[in-house]
């Protein structure tokens, strides 16, 4: 009893104590758009600031607190990384980037990595010294990792991939990928013959293509491997296991299971935000939030946020999930991702004519924060399956409709 | 503006072991058989099914202990609500149900201790409020004189051909009050019975005009009780409409897994397959604010967060229904075109209920005041 008090005064300090370190760290405006998410890094300029910051939160001990001492963590408890990660997110901190490396692979590496990998990935991920990107999807697949065609054939104590992937993030500024690549061709059922390595990017025969986004911006690449030689002892687990290591590495990125840095890796935009801007718009010398019809819309996304909000918490109150257990959480893409699509193509309505001003233009509505946000949600509502993938899925595996 | 949301979900033992009852007394009395027997009856309810429910002691789950109840709050109503809406068993239940809080939240001791146990032992209640088709009307054209003799008529009474007694709202000495009539004070050509779409509910026009009351029949707290069951009003309907949603949504999904058109079972085409989604995804987010507004709202009246909690449930669940039921029509293709085909209940449904204590405009528009200003 004593000791949950201690933690409790512990974790109360840690607020206070952070708290007042954002006060005097939090970087001012740097006169440039910073990215939502780790996906828009897309200049040398926005990585260098991103590389900072996140080193600062590392420095001053605020990120990998969960992870041990000897891999640049503090040893400390998840519940300490949220108290921090909720004051962060609080105070609108850039986010911390590296996110493949802090919410992906770090945590699979602490949890079934050699310490020989530990040594040597650990700490480099949570300093932004070494940037990890993934490697999972393919040109012309989507997100069916089913038909992987990227090979890794053993030579020696080498493997040879020859392939590429799409939808890398950071791909041309990543030292390391986690890579799924196919090591048996001859298998019968197509998720057998994956496997899972951690490929360094710095070899011959790898390179990156930037593709620029319909933002007009850059932040992911088109990879390519042509006979790139990697070490075979890259590969995580057995040959044959990437298929499993790759789930199990979506569950750290989930949160469904311990382990992941910490570091918020999204601003999220919220009703508030859209209120706010929306009061400071005028139709006829009155402001548009007395309009009937605006209100109207506002309340319906107010009801649609809320719904949302405390569908998370109904999913903890089985009794009320009784009739269609997986609905909320099988649907929790589409619902989340679709609200935040419609929110943010409305606030452009909102805008009025200068709601057709984009990132870049003097007069943009927040330098086009709006015009941005919505155009890149749209990798929410395509990436890890489309919407409209999301709605198959909910209709076969919580409906039980019948598959196309 | 920036106002904290509140976002409390709780769900208790009671209120587990209620839903898990009900859920099975709704559909073992009220199977799709037993609802069709009743659309032409007169009162549109069984009296033994009624019967069963007061001895189960659902009548007094709202009202305290002292009054004969079981004292769990009106929040505890809602799973039984619910599973009423899902199998389309209409009782007086609701009505009773809302005139009970309009005597808790605004009677006097001696109401209370007269009404309550009578209400909690089968006696059927109902609220007329309504005098024109504006549920959002804060006034009303119907008047208790000083020698509390009332003038006019209410429309579409609820449940009003089997009520008890009714709770009836009326300016009186320059306010509005609410004010008790006994069934036998009404004289014989007073109810007149409306045909109204929905065929498994019962609603009357009732001319008050003649009916002298005693100064005792007016409820004190009647402003406080009048904004506050108006509320409870449409958080039960939207109980009820998220049951009915959830009923309509199985009847979508048995046929898109049963009928085969063009060689194919129609649930695998994406165009009725994703709509049926949209249908799961509402009448989600409508059991999801309805038990946020049954954490809310208790014996006190009612905060600001419980009035936006049953706002929004009612918005919701009556958005979600209606989809729902004209889906339910136009996937059912030439058979959802017919009588027989039971997808019309639940548009019926949807479209009385939609008008039941205010339709989505009326507590948008208040949501707006609550939220955006």
């Amino acid at each position: 009893m004593s000791n949950e008090l201690e933690q409790q005064n512990e974790l109360a300090e840690l607020r206070a104590e952070v708290t007042d370190w954002i006060k005097h760290n939090k970087p001012a405006d740097p006169g440039f758009l910073l990215p939502q998410t780790f996906m828009e890094v897309g200049s040398e300029q926005v990585l260098d600031f991103l590389r900072e910051w996140q080193h600062k939160v590392w420095s001053a001990g605020y990120l990998g607190m969960a992870w041990p001492e000897k891999y640049g963590g503090r040893g400390l408890s998840a519940a300490h990384q949220n108290i921090v990660d909720a004051q962060m997110k609080l105070a609108r901190v850039p986010i911390c980037f590296n996110v493949i490396g802090l919410g992906w692979a770090g945590p699979l590496i602490l949890d079934k990595g050699t310490d020989y990998e530990r040594e040597k990935y650990l700490k480099g991920i949570l300093n932004a010294e070494d940037i990890w990107c993934q490697g999972f999807s393919e040109p012309n697949h989507g997100s069916d990792l089913g038909s992987i065609q990227t090979r890794a054939a053993r030579d020696g104590s080498d493997y040879v991939i020859n392939g590429s992937k799409i939808w890398t993030t950071m791909g041309n500024y990543a030292k390391y990928m986690i890579l799924l690549a196919r090591t048996d061709s001859q298998s019968e059922r197509k998720y057998n013959g994956l496997s899972f390595f951690l490929a360094p990017m710095d070899v011959e025969g790898v390179s990156t293509q930037p593709i620029q986004k319909l933002t007009g911006e850059y932040g992911f690449t088109e990879t390519f491997f042509t006979d790139a030689r990697i070490p075979a002892d890259c590969i995580m687990g057995e040959e044959g296991q990437g298929w499993r290591i790759a789930m199990q590495t979506l569950q750290y990125e989930r949160g469904a299971e311990a382990g992941a840095a910490g570091g918020i890796s999204i601003l999220s935009i919220v009703m508030n935000d859209l209120l706010k801007m929306a009061a400071e718009v005028e139709r006829e010398g009155r402001p548009l939030l007395k309009d009937q019809v605006t209100r109207d819309n506002l309340v319906k996304l107010l009801i649609e946020e809320k719904a949302l909000h405390l569908g998370e918490k109904r999913i903890g109150i089985p009794a009320l999930c009784a009739d269609y257990p997986n609905s909320l959480t099988l649907s929790g893409k589409l619902r989340g991702t679709e609200f935040y699509r419609r929110m943010r193509q409305y606030a452009l309505t909102l805008q009025g004519a200068q709601g057709s001003l984009y990132v870049g233009d003097d007069e943009a509505v927040d330098g086009g924060f709006w015009q941005r946000a919505y155009l890149n949600n749209f990798s929410t509502t395509i990436g890890g399956g489309t919407s409209q993938v999301q709605a198959n899925i909910v209709g076969e595996h919580v409906l039980g409709l019948p598959k196309d | 503006m920036t106002r904290k949301t509140n976002l409390a979900l709780a769900f208790t033992d009671e209120q587990a072991m209620i839903l898990e009852t009900a859920k099975g007394f709704c559909a073992d009395r009220s199977d799709i058989t037993a609802v069709r027997r009743l659309l032409g009856s007169d009162n549109g309810y069984s009296a033994d099914i009624w019967a069963e429910m007061v001895g189960l002691g659902w009548t007094g789950i709202a009202i305290p202990e002292q009054y004969g109840g079981s004292e769990l709050g009106i929040g505890s109503t809602l799973p039984l609500v619910e599973s009423m809406g899902r199998n389309l068993l209409s009782t007086p239940y609701i009505s009773t149900t809302i005139a009970s809080q309009a005597i808790l939240r605004g009677g006097s001791e001696q109401q209370k201790a007269k009404w309550l146990p009578l209400a909690a032992e089968g006696s059927i209640g109902t609220l007329a409020l309504l005098d024109n088709e504006d549920w959002g009307a804060t006034s009303t054209s119907c008047e208790l004189s000083a020698d509390f003799e009332l003038q006019g008529t209410k429309l579409l009474v609820n449940d009003a051909a089997v009520a008890d007694f009714f709770i009836v709202s009326a300016n009186h000495s320059g306010t509005q009050v609410l004010v008790m009539v006994e069934a036998s004070q009404l004289s014989q050509d007073a109810l007149s019975s409306k045909l109204l779409i929905d065929e498994t509910k019962r609603a009357c026009n009732i001319n008050f005009s003649g009916v002298t009351v005693s100064a005792e029949a007016i409820l004190p707290q009647s402003e406080i009780a009048l904004r506050d069951i108006k509320l409870l009003g449409a958080l039960l309907n939207a109980a009820e409409s998220t049951g009915s949603c959830a009923a309509a949504l199985d009847l979508v999904v048995a046929y898109l897994t049963s009928r085969i058109q063009f060689g194919r079972l129609i649930g695998s085409y994406q165009s009725l397959k994703h709509p049926t989604v949209d249908i799961l995804i509402g009448m989600d987010s409508a059991r999801t604010l309805m038990y946020h507004a049954a954490t809310l709202v208790g014996d006190q009246p009612l905060d600001q967060d419980a009035e936006i909690a049953c706002r929004m449930a009612k918005a919701q669940a009556t958005e979600a229904l209606l989809y729902a039921g004209d889906r339910a029509i136009q996937f059912h293709g030439g058979m959802g075109f017919t009588y027989e085909c039971d997808a019309q209940l639940y548009l019926r449904r949807a479209l009385w209920s939609q008008h039941q204590y205010g339709d989505v405009y009326h507590h948008r528009t208040h949501l707006a005041d609550l939220l955006l200003d």
